[in-house]
């Protein structure tokens, strides 16, 4: 019952929220959406029995990566509005058009199977023995959730088990992201490094194997 | 009174699509950049719903792995952004064509 109010409530909210985003013309109107639409999401989650996610994408999205949106977008000021119309012709009703044929086969495909009442659990999950009240709408993951130390201790004994090298991978993943951001983000003092900065051609390559011998060639010798 | 499964999949579908919509349509880079994770997230929602259809915690635990890859690529994403308007004073993707002949 619960289940019922939440997501038919929040449903329009995420929705809208997602197609206001895109239609935002300000930056920073357009991440405070996204920041509306993860909110929902979490509340999603949690009504599906994923307490341990519903928390992480509030601190994790929610959170930091709409932080790190945000704190990019006042600090390069690009929150005035973009112009309107672009170079390519028809593009905007051919995403359109595009995106409700994708929609479709989304619908169809994917969801088409489960829109029956009989599909809240899915033939593997077993039924309760009243699927009406307030109990879990499935027994499954209720049973797995109802396990000692609840939906939070499952997911880290699955995580430090059975996944526990995918877990390491993402740590490796996370330190190589951090250090290639700060690579990225340090200020330049050369400009012939950037890209678009007067290069002199040739002149780097030459350069630094005249230059490394110098001091020390001198004093040995 | 119950919600079936396939309601909170066609919301995900609605989202992915939303976020497919953004990447062709914005110019902004960021923005497109902010479709990508709205992608990623009814991903999640999708990996969610099947976890309970099934039962188990694979799809949940699935889930928590791409949003550290999400965050991951935010990091990154976001410097190159940086970068890029450091180099052209704009994040307007039709200004970005460094690797045009």
């Amino acid at each position: 019952m619960a289940e019922f109010w939440v997501f038919w409530i929040l449903a329009p909210i995420s929705l809208g929220s997602a197609i206001a985003m895109i239609l935002m013309r300000n930056a920073v109107h357009s991440a405070l959406m996204l920041v509306l639409n993860f909110f929902t999401l979490a509340a999603f989650y949690a009504v599906l029995e994923a307490q341990f996610l519903a928390v992480v994408q509030i601190i994790v999205y929610a959170g930091a990566i709409m932080v790190l949106f945000l704190f990019v977008l006042m600090l390069l000021g690009i929150a005035r509005d973009e112009p309107l119309g672009s170079p390519v012709r028809g593009q905007k009703a051919g995403a359109v058009v595009l995106g409700l044929l994708l929609l479709a086969g989304l619908s169809v495909g994917v969801a088409g199977p489960f829109m029956g009442a009989e599909a809240v659990c899915g033939a593997e999950a077993t039924e309760p023995a009243e699927p009406a009240g307030d109990g879990p709408a499935c027994a499954g993951l209720a049973e797995v959730n109802a396990a000692e130390g609840g939906n939070i201790r499952q997911v880290g004994l699955r995580l430090f088990t059975d996944y526990v090298w995918p877990f390491e991978v993402m740590s490796v993943l996370l330190v190589i992201a951090a250090l290639g951001a700060m690579v990225l983000g340090r200020r330049r003092e050369d400009p012939s490094e950037l890209v678009d900065g007067p290069r002199e051609t040739g002149a780097v390559a030459v350069r630094a194997p005249l230059r490394s011998p110098a001091p020390d060639e001198e004093e040995t010798r | 009174m119950i919600v079936p499964a396939g309601h909170y999949l066609i919301l995900a579908a609605a989202l992915f699509t939303v976020g497919v919509v953004g990447v062709l349509v914005r110019r902004s880079l960021i923005v497109m950049f902010m479709s990508i994770e709205l992608m990623l997230n009814s991903v999640n929602l999708t990996l969610v719903t099947f976890a309970r259809i099934h039962g188990n915690l694979d799809g949940q635990i699935l889930s928590f792995f791409v949003m550290v890859v999400a965050a991951a690529e935010v990091t990154v994403g976001l410097a190159l952004i940086v970068n890029l308007f450091r180099l052209k004073a704009s994040t307007d993707a039709d200004q970005v064509d460094a690797l045009r002949a």
